[in-house]
């Protein structure tokens, strides 16, 4: 009786721990390698974020169980350093953040988001290219000039990455933005 | 004048209050005190006068070592009754400019000398390059000063300004010179009233107003560096304060205390993963709110080596903080609450933000949750836990 009981402890411990193992196992089986997740880039910067290519790149990010990557880019004057606080941009950039995340999460989309700051927008991006990698890369053209990312800055994104690009064509008629102004408590 | 302005006293008693005679002969520094200003006609020379005026009338001997009416007549007829040293001339590249001089200053050695526009650079070939310089030997020699110098010369607040503004200010002041001055005045006037003297051209002649309106001289900018120069002031009164209030027995009751009591700092904790980045955005927008500072803290667990997501996480996170201006510290701990206390004690937090810790199992259930730990060890401060918005309609489980 006196071998018998902590014998029976043994093997119940030694049951146990096998079976943690195995549910583990098991679990790590079914949830998708972190290198395999893929992710998809929706730049933005301070002057406008257009809601249509936010909703596609939501159902994109909803059909390939992708992760949704926003990134807000922000240029800084040649005055200052690169690596300058950017204030007024970022009270522009932190509420759509908030936003997109926000409507992303609605929807059950993972969100990643990042900010990168650069001389010009296209040098914010190449910066940004440089450090991560993409598999998609959703942007939306439009037809006024001065709103964020130029025709010959999407140019150059097609020569310079990897990742497939999906450029919205401009739609007159869809004025729709994405804005803060809507977010609760402390947004 | 006409607009009445607020004075905002960050310091020691008046230059000219505590004494009933002036000036020491040289047996000590002389006492500085400066007139701070959100931009140029905010009326600091005006008040500089004034105050020359009144030191005067108390049988002090006042000189003026360098005035800059920029042709305000209000301002040169307030000059008159004072003795006003001359100007010396100095050439430079085909072209004479009009320095203060100071060795004249040294030599008629005042009790009280008025000096405008701190900020200046000289003509190469003088004393020293910077006006400043040239206060600082006029202090030395036991002779009071009393100056003028608008916020945004400031050297740390050049890049914000510039930001602000779009402009690049050149001549900028080293920011002990305001630290170290024994008394700071904040000339304070609301920039519509700042606006309606500009275009009555109390400030600039009539050509320049135009283009001053269109550039500095904006509504929202003159706002903004009200702000920074009312902010100024409030850090002067409180460091001035700590340096006056940190003696004896009572230094380290004080030094605890006194920051908690005009400045919030804020300490937002972290770790490398994406769910960081909301944390950090609402801890920025409070700091915002309250005008303080953000600190960013992850506490590693030693001898684990991060994971490449983990690495991208903190990477992202450093981007976020550089463009927030806030300070990421990485410490590293097996103890997570006595080092967040420790950094919460030594950057002087007032308020610690954390978003909700993960569910706890097994013997961690026993454990006092962090937010409590944290509570009874660094009391005074405010421990907010972040709700993720994203899933505020999601059934309590």
């Amino acid at each position: 009786m006196t071998v018998a009981l902590p014998i029976a402890a043994l093997l119940l411990g030694l049951a146990l721990g096998f079976g943690g193992a195995h549910i583990r196992r098991r679990r790590a089986r079914r949830l998708p390698a972190v290198a395999r997740t893929r992710q998809i880039l929706l730049p933005f910067t301070v002057t406008t974020l257009s809601r249509r290519a936010l909703e596609a790149a939501i159902r994109l990010a909803l059909a390939e169980q992708a992760v949704l990557m926003p990134a807000f880019l922000a240029t800084v004057p040649l005055t200052l350093p690169l690596d300058s606080a950017l204030p007024r941009q970022s009270g522009v950039g932190m509420p759509l953040l908030e936003a997109i995340e926000q409507r992303a999460a609605a929807e059950g989309v993972r969100v990643d988001a990042r900010v990168q700051s650069g001389r010009t927008y296209r040098h914010a991006l190449a910066r940004l290219l440089e450090r991560e990698r993409f598999d998609r890369v959703i942007v939306a053209a439009t037809e006024s000039s001065g709103t964020g990312l130029s025709g010959s800055d999407l140019l150059w994104l097609l020569a310079h990455t990897d990742a497939e690009v999906m450029i919205l064509r401009p739609a007159p008629g869809d004025t729709r933005t994405v804005s803060g102004r809507h977010l609760g408590g402390h947004f | 004048m006409n607009a009445q302005e607020t004075e905002t006293i960050a310091g020691a008693p008046d230059v000219t209050e505590d004494r009933g005679d002036c000036g020491n002969g040289g047996a000590r520094r002389g006492r500085h005190k400066i007139f701070l200003g959100m931009a140029a006609g905010v009326g600091k020379t005006f008040r500089m006068l004034e105050e020359g005026h009144a030191a005067l009338s108390q049988g002090c001997d006042v000189v003026v070592g360098l005035l800059e009416t920029h042709g305000r007549q209000d301002t040169a007829a307030l000059a008159e009754g004072l003795e006003v040293l001359p100007r010396r001339p100095v050439r430079y590249r085909e072209t004479t400019l009009h320095e203060m001089d100071l060795p004249l200053i040294l030599q008629r050695a005042p009790e009280v000398c008025l000096i405008d526009e701190l900020a200046h650079t000289n003509a190469p070939g003088v004393e020293h390059a910077k006006r400043c310089e040239d206060v600082e030997e006029v202090l030395a020699a036991g002779i009071d000063v009393i100056s003028t110098v608008n916020v945004q010369h400031l050297d740390s607040l050049n890049d914000r300004i510039a930001e602000l503004t779009g402009i690049t200010i050149r001549e900028t002041i080293p920011d002990r010179v305001l630290a170290e001055a024994d008394e700071v005045v904040l000339i304070d006037i609301s920039p519509e009233a700042l606006l309606d003297r500009l275009r009555a051209g109390k400030v600039y002649p009539p050509e320049r107003v135009e283009t001053a309106l269109n550039n500095f001289f904006r509504i929202e900018t003159l706002a903004a560096l009200r702000e920074i120069a009312l902010r100024q002031v409030a850090e002067e009164v409180e460091a001035k304060r700590l340096d006056v209030e940190v003696v004896g027995a009572r230094e380290e009751l004080v030094s605890r205390e006194a920051p908690q009591a005009v400045s919030e700092r804020l300490l937002a904790l972290v770790e490398p993963y994406p769910g960081s980045q909301r944390l950090v955005r609402r801890a920025w927008r409070s700091a915002q709110r309250l005008g303080s500072d953000l600190d960013l803290l992850w506490v590693k667990r030693p001898g684990r080596p991060l994971t490449q997501a983990q690495e991208s996480a903190l990477a992202a996170l450093r981007q976020l903080a550089s463009m927030l201006g806030a300070t990421l510290l990485v410490e590293e701990s097996d103890d997570l609450a006595r080092t967040i206390a420790q950094v919460a004690e030594a950057r002087g937090t007032t308020y610690i933000l954390m978003g909700r810790s993960r569910t706890a199992r097994g013997l961690a259930k026993l454990r006092t949750p962090l937010p409590q730990q944290l509570m009874s060890r660094l009391p005074g401060v405010d421990v907010r836990i972040v709700a993720d918005r994203a899933r505020r309609h999601e059934p309590t489980p």
